[in-house]
């Protein structure tokens, strides 16, 4: 986790040029960190590309349109990097 | 090529569904009106439809991919260098490929040559989406037929 947050966290400054030390495992990536939805598409080929998956980005948005999730759930980072483990996790096992 | 129009490619020359490649043509008008003011006594094709014969070719190679289930948009360019300047009358060469395609948004780098000559090059990022509406959908097959869409590529 915490490793996946570092990358994370670096990918986010480097992508958004944001200072690095204000990017904290609980802060939101829009509402905190100011990371519009095009911004973001960078951040997921970044995160795609480090990680070698695929977030279901039009499946989160499309739960949180839905009300069927909070943006916390998915773009708070410390839940951001908890989903790219599963995923990794998931590929590691063959399931993505 | 109809600048005014904005059909900035005239015809697929190769579509490769599993390299993810895609190559058309297109010939550049020798009279246009925007020749008239791009600039007055010195016609180039301003860069913007040079990034636009890119978009749309990568936007064709992506249809193809999505099996015209979904429609791309165009929603950043990067990295879009113009190295040389291209006139009326010339006969455009443009090849995209696919760096990424990532959930609802796909990455593309794209080159347009003359005579075998890089003039330009891009990376495009799209967010594509379901069709959103039957007049785009039929929009996009019409233009398909003009320009040579090989619909066997997949079927």
């Amino acid at each position: 986790m915490s490793s996946t947050f570092d990358q994370v966290a670096q990918i986010i400054a480097e992508t958004c040029d944001i200072p690095r030390d204000t990017i904290t495992p609980d802060s939101h990536a829009i509402d905190d960190l100011g990371i519009d939805s095009l911004d973001f598409l960078d951040i997921a080929f970044a995160i795609d590309k480090a990680f070698g998956i695929k977030l279901p980005l039009e499946k989160w948005t499309q739960e949180v349109n839905d009300g069927k999730a909070t943006t916390e759930q998915y773009f708070v980072l410390k839940n951001l990097c908890a989903r790219i483990d599963e995923l990794v996790a998931a590929k590691g096992a063959g399931g993505a | 090529m109809q600048l005014e129009y904005f059909q900035l490619i005239d015809r697929i020359l190769d579509l490769n569904i599993v390299e993810k490649t895609i190559t058309v043509e297109a010939q550049v008008p020798t009279t246009s009106t925007v020749f008239e003011g791009h600039f007055p006594g010195y016609p180039i094709m301003p860069g913007v439809l040079l990034i636009e014969s890119m978009a749309q070719t990568s936007g064709w190679l992506l249809v193809a991919l999505m099996k015209f289930e979904r429609m791309p948009f165009l929603a950043a360019v990067k990295e879009a260098k113009m190295r040389g300047f291209v006139t009326p009358g010339e006969l455009l060469t443009v090849e995209a490929s696919v760096v990424h395609e990532g959930s609802g948004y796909a990455i593309t780098d794209a080159k347009v040559k003359v005579g075998g000559k890089l003039r330009c090059n891009a990376t495009l990022t799209f967010s594509h989406v379901p069709f959103p509406n039957p007049d785009l959908r039929g929009h996009m097959d019409a233009v398909a037929k003009r320009i040579g869409f090989p619909s066997q590529a997949i079927a």
